[in-house]
């Protein structure tokens, strides 16, 4: 108690000189700090400990771990203290590098030391001027619920200038308070509600610490405020798997969005697809590469760069395929199927030959790094911008087919080619041009799946027959339909993941997808016609 | 008179076929055990080896031409019943290794033990015995057939989508079986093989003799094929697959034909996984990648649907070149080849080799050909 007095007498007295100055905490450890380490007692160290905290000098962490770790010497001879490296030592009051002088001596520590070290260091980053430390150490007060800290933890408190380190500091004590036995029932109540409000699994935790001597309508309140809390925690749980369900709806639906065009509106098998999403991540790479040794200032750049790029290159592969192989195998789709997946593994091995089997680094700008946090949901960016991306090519597509003169001509050919052809549309045009919309699409989706996933020879497999589930789910020529059955796939895999795990969900998804098929062979939305067979 | 009806039920290039086979299945073996290694005749053991396998997925060819040339399914899922038939043989050899395991377990296979499991899955038990074994074989891809085949044909699932789902089905067995707690050994998948039926796998007799019986399987599975296609039955698959709606509208029951053949067709290609286990020594989950599917595909293509010779001629071809082109500084431009095969042979060749041949010397008899040998493209 004494000690813990005297290290709050320490604390003000600090904290009065260094406000004016905060956070830049200039303090020294006073000479006889250092000669009471070096008589090597245990009692003075331990008043050495609670000094060397006190002090707040920006060398004190360095001092109590080394001490705490055995690798702090003294002199005996001039009662100069060292912190032990490896060769050199560091001498302790001036922080310069020396030569190890010879005869030094360990600073001895026993367990009660080592305990009082530990704490020291918990407070100490109490009052660290780097705010994330000053977090990292509320957090660690707050998990221990160390009471022995309460009295440095409450005039931190006290002096914090900054509001959400502040809560934290206030969430930290409630938590000690709750752990004692004699804290005042006020006390208790403001810890409860304050508790409550902070609803994460830590703050259930220390609910349930509350000591059994506490009056019977104290723990029916903390009760209350963990079945709260518990309520609060499934409901986040259920938006946060929508979360993820719909950031990988989207990625689903960036992939099979051209495929909605080729094959849904065209009716071509392209199994060269992912291919296509393949060549605009690599377009992503090469832009890169080139921003990275010629114009590294323009790096945040690279994708909205890449972006036109990759739509032009898999749009003009798409284009030769259309021209050189596809053309020749209209209304055979079985052989269309064949020969474009004889493209797709050319141009695997191609693109093997070209940039090397491994996967290549592609970079995330600095908007697309980082996560924010969005009512308890930890939210990344890059997630974030590529659901954002992903609608906006979605309704920008939607737009073109609608209001643009090729939008008109590609849904004239769709439902009547013949007489479009009589209207004077040049329909193997048309089909080209669609074809190539379909592919730049695919393009864009690799420069934004280039961000998640891994950019490799192979990344087009991956995608190719979840792209051909979602569109002969949502209802093939209908781009609606592969919104919706983009998004409701990526919820309905996220829902299941954490009762069947990743893999068997989706099996499960699969195996669901294969016999919804059966019920409803045209997909969910599907075209009304009179044909008996397509 | 027999003989006559025989006769006429193949056309010349199967009687070539079924010669060629004969040969192939007695010589093979027969050199490779007993004329000596100096001679030019002898077959090495490796060269034994890798036509074995060749003659596999000739089999393999044959069922999927079954389905795809003479009723237009194209099953990309052809793969996940030879794998499936693979597998089933795999656990049959597996439980033939007893206590010479690494972990010497007398009941447990060592993944198992490696797994920590304490007792056998009940879909382990009777594979200890052959006969078991062997009618799990054809059963297990026969009744996946069934049931997929009774759902997607009821529901008149045809074209491209019933392609498009048998490969999610393929696809959905091989995230299954790379699982570990599947109980099938996980990516590892199954080997370390020892007996069959008493007689050790790696002795050259029992490699000679899984030889002759590959062989004689490809025959029969060819035989079994060749009757369902000349038999009335097979006039209504050839109908089914160039007029769907007319064959229904004339009164049969399209589906009932395509479940048939689909499932006989599943239990060739589960035979002939089961063939090919013992010969390469494993069997692990990359065989239900849907890749393998759609090459088997294309050996068909290659070779000629439609024809069945073809399909065993193009598995053959096909495969050989990959033996050729993947060894050695041809390596990296396999894949080229086998994705301008796939472009050229639908482009150029839609009729495949043995139906290219067939037409040509239909010209030069200058007679018309038999129908039942000439594959029509399906719409």
């Amino acid at each position: 108690m004494l000690r813990n007095a005297r290290l709050l007498a320490a604390f003000l007295s600090m904290i009065f000189l260094a406000v004016p100055l905060a956070p830049a905490l200039s303090a020294e450890i006073s000479p006889a700090t250092f000669g009471r380490l070096a008589a090597d007692e245990f009692s003075e160290t331990a008043t050495a400990i609670d000094e060397v905290a006190a002090s707040g000098a920006p060398n004190a962490q360095a001092i109590l771990e080394a001490l705490g770790s055995a690798r702090l010497f003294f002199d005996p001879t001039n009662k100069k203290i060292y912190i032990g490296g490896t060769g050199t030592v560091t001498d302790a009051a001036t922080g310069t590098s020396v030569a190890a002088p010879t005869g030094l001596q360990t600073v001895r520590v026993n367990n009660r030391l080592r305990r009082a070290i530990e704490n020291a260091l918990g407070t100490l980053t109490l009052l660290s001027s780097d705010p994330a430390k000053r977090r990292a150490a509320a957090d660690a007060l707050f998990k221990s619920r160390d009471a022995s800290a309460l009295p440095a933890l409450e005039s931190a408190l006290k002096s914090e200038q900054n509001a959400g380190v502040q809560r934290l500091f206030a969430e930290a004590r409630a938590a000690i308070l709750l752990g004692q036995p004699d804290t005042p029932r006020a006390d208790i109540i403001d810890s409860i509600t304050l508790l409550k409000a902070r609803g994460d699994i830590g703050a259930i935790a220390t609910l349930r610490s509350l000591s059994d001597k506490a009056a019977p309508d104290l723990r029916q309140m903390a009760n209350e405020a963990v079945a709260s809390i518990e309520n609060r925690l499934k409901m986040l749980s259920y938006v946060q798997n929508i979360w993820y369900g719909l950031s990988l709806g989207s990625v689903l639906l960036l992939a099979a969005i051209g495929l909605a065009i080729t094959f849904g509106v065209m009716g071509v098998i392209n199994m060269a697809h992912g291919e296509m999403v393949m060549i605009g991540a690599y377009t992503t790479f090469v832009v890169q590469d080139l921003i990275r040794t010629r114009a590294p200032h323009l790096f945040d750049w690279s994708l909205p760069i890449a972006l036109p790029l990759a739509f032009v290159v898999a749009g003009l592969v798409g284009i030769a395929i259309e021209r050189g192989i596809i053309r020749f195998l209209y209304g055979r789709p079985l052989e269309t199927l064949l020969a474009t997946w004889g493209v797709s593994l050319i141009l695997q091995q191609a693109v093997r030959s070209i940039f090397g089997p491994n996967n290549r680094e592609v970079g995330a700008p600095s908007y697309m790094s980082g996560a924010f946090d969005f009512m308890g949901l930890s939210i990344t960016w890059g997630r974030m911008w590529i659901i954002v991306f992903t609608l906006c090519v979605f309704f920008a597509l939607l737009a073109a087919l609608k209001w643009t003169s090729l939008g008109l001509y590609m849904r004239a050919v769709t439902q009547n080619r013949r007489m479009a052809g009589a209207m004077g549309i040049r329909t193997p045009m048309i089909d080209a041009l669609t074809f190539g919309l379909g592919s730049g699409l695919a393009g864009i989706a690799g420069v934004a799946l280039s961000q998640i996933d891994n950019v490799s020879p192979n990344l087009g497999q991956s995608y190719i027959i979840d792209s051909f589930m979602v569109v002969v789910f949502g209802g093939v020529g209908n781009l609606w339909g592969t919104l919706v059955s983009a998004m409701a796939l990526g919820v309905a895999n996220k829902f299941l993941e954490p009762f069947a795990g990743a893999v068997l969900a989706k099996i499960l998804i699969l195996v669901l997808l294969i016999l919804f098929i059966q019920k409803r062979p045209r997909g969910l939305f599907a075209l009304k016609g009179r044909a008996v067979e397509a | 008179m027999i003989t006559k009806v025989i006769v006429s039920r193949f056309d010349g290039m199967g009687l070539i076929f079924l010669g060629v086979m004969a040969v192939v299945a007695i010589f093979v073996p027969l050199s490779n055990l007993f004329i000596p290694e100096s001679s030019f005749l002898h077959v090495p053991t490796y060269v034994m080896a890798l036509v074995g396998k060749y003659l596999c997925y000739a089999i393999l060819a044959v069922s999927l031409d079954l389905v795809w040339g003479y009723c237009g399914i194209l099953s990309l899922g052809h793969g996940a019943f030879f794998a499936l038939g693979g597998y089933a043989m795999g656990m049959y050899l597996m439980r033939q290794i007893g206590s010479r395991g690494v972990y010497a377990n007398p009941l447990l296979p060592d993944f198992m033990v490696f797994l920590n499991w304490k007792e056998l899955p009940w879909f382990w038990y009777g594979f200890d015995k052959f006969p078991f074994a062997f009618f799990m074989i054809l059963f297990v891809p026969g009744l996946l057939a069934f049931i997929f085949g009774w759902l997607a044909f009821r529901s008149r699932v045809t074209g491209v989508y019933l392609s498009i789902i048998t490969q999610a089905m393929t696809y959905a067995l091989l995230l299954a079986f790379f699982r570990n707690d599947m109980g099938f050994g996980g990516n590892n998948g199954l080997t370390d093989f020892k007996d069959i039926l008493g007689f050790n796998v790696q002795a050259q007799g029992t490699r000679a003799t899984l030889f002759f019986l590959t062989a004689l399987t490809l025959i029969l599975v060819y035989l079994i094929g060749r009757w369902m296609v000349t038999t009335s039955f097979g006039k209504v698959l050839v109908a089914i697959r160039d007029a769907e709606s007319r064959t229904r509208f004339l009164g049969y029951r399209v589906e009932h034909f395509k479940l048939l053949v689909f499932t006989v067709s599943a239990a060739m290609a589960g035979l002939a996984g089961a063939l090919y286990v013992p010969q390469v020594g494993i069997i692990n989950p990359s065989e239900f990648s849907p890749a393998n599917s759609i090459e088997a595909v294309i050996w068909v293509a290659v070779g000629g649907r439609g024809t069945l010779v073809g399909a065993a001629v193009g598995a053959v071809l096909v495969n050989f070149m990959k033996s050729v082109f993947t060894t050695g500084f041809l390596a990296p431009y396999w894949l080229f080849l086998l994705g301008a095969i796939f472009i050229g042979v639908t482009l150029a060749l839609p009729k495949g080799i043995v139906g290219t041949l067939n037409d040509l010397a239909g010209k030069w008899r200058r007679r018309p050909v038999r129908e039942a040998s000439i594959p029509r493209l399906a719409e």
